[in-house]
């Protein structure tokens, strides 16, 4: 049982563990699952706020508990149950990354490009400050993330969220194929 | 429609939630770098597996929700409001702008979080990236076609 838990864990059995929370917080309290509304209850907390934020935060402090969550929870799975083997990806991506200089595969993110060092770095800089920045700009401008689209918007059998998550995948792939091979 | 209190007690069930996702997130290696970019080279059934079967599962319990008219716990009535499509401009559009962030960073937002869990404390700079990206569009917002 220790052995299976420390493990990654198969899609089969993270997919519906994670698939079960939309049902779930509906049931809670009839909220939505969608992660990236915490961005925005962050805005509506400072001062001088535009029409979007003008809203009380508190009526988000459900979302933002949730969010707190997940940190907890990271910690929580790196500490008591982190797997100690470099990360199983597929040899092809390994060597696709290798082509582009990244050849550690230790960890869950490129250490020399994800750390304080790294963002130093103009690749480091654009990967973490101007991607945090894309995220958050295109995650509000969309209506929502890969929780509030392609999760709970999919999920209810929604147009615009299969049109949303075409986009994520057209952005996805632009910064693969043509952004990621100029930057590294 | 009543408005809810945020007692502890109230928000204690979304805590819980929330650290049952932080560590399914860290097991699954959905927040990592190299499985984001596994997934958009389309090299592993991985992410699909794990994104679709979530899915599955989610829009099976909606149904059920709907049809049968359940009620959440404190006996509300449970709304799914729909989007709205308008001109359609935004869901392309603003999901490319999320694409293209999403494969950078290599992390959603909720996975970011998981990530400063996981030790990764400069996913704390991406973060606040996020929320600067986030104002940014609710100043650009009127200006921009939906």
């Amino acid at each position: 049982m220790i052995e299976f838990i420390s493990q990654p864990w198969p899609w089969y059995v993270a997919g519906p563990l994670i698939g079960i929370v939309v049902p779930a917080l509906f049931l809670i309290g009839g909220k939505q699952f969608g992660l990236s509304e915490n961005l925005r209850h962050v805005c509506a907390m400072l001062p001088g706020k535009t029409e979007f934020f003008n809203y009380d935060w508190k009526n988000g402090a459900w979302n933002l508990t949730l969010i707190l969550g997940i940190m907890i929870g990271g910690l929580v799975g790196s500490t008591f149950l982190g797997n100690p083997d470099p990360i199983a990806i597929s040899d092809a991506t390994k060597s696709d990354l290798a082509l582009l200089g990244i050849t550690q595969f230790d960890g869950l993110l490129p250490s020399d490009i994800f750390s304080l060092e790294g963002l130093a770095s103009t690749r480091g800089l654009i990967m973490i400050v101007l991607g945090g920045f894309l995220v958050g700009f295109g995650a509000r401008y969309a209506g929502g993330c890969t929780s509030g689209h392609a999760i709970s918007g999919l999920a209810d059998l929604q147009l615009p969220s299969l049109i949303a998550v075409i986009g994520f995948f057209a952005g996805g792939l632009i910064a693969t194929f043509f952004l990621l091979p100029i930057i590294l | 429609m009543s408005e809810s209190k945020n007692t502890i007690g109230r928000l204690l069930p979304y805590l819980l939630v929330g650290i049952y996702f932080g560590i399914i997130f860290t097991k699954s290696e959905v927040i990592s770098w190299y499985r984001i970019q596994e997934m958009f080279r389309f090299q592993a059934f991985h992410m699909y597996g794990i994104i679709g079967s979530a899915i599955a599962v989610a829009a099976i319990s909606v149904q059920i929700i709907k049809r049968k008219g359940i009620r959440a716990m404190d006996g509300s009535e449970i709304n799914i409001p729909p989007k709205v499509m308008g001109s359609g401009t935004r869901y392309w559009l603003g999901g490319t702008f999320f694409g293209l962030g999403w494969a950078l960073t290599g992390a959603c937002p909720g996975p970011m979080f998981a990530l400063v869990g996981n030790g990764a404390l400069v996913m704390l700079i991406a973060i606040l990236s996020a929320v600067a990206g986030t104002y940014t569009y609710g100043v650009l917002r009127p200006k921009l076609p939906h």
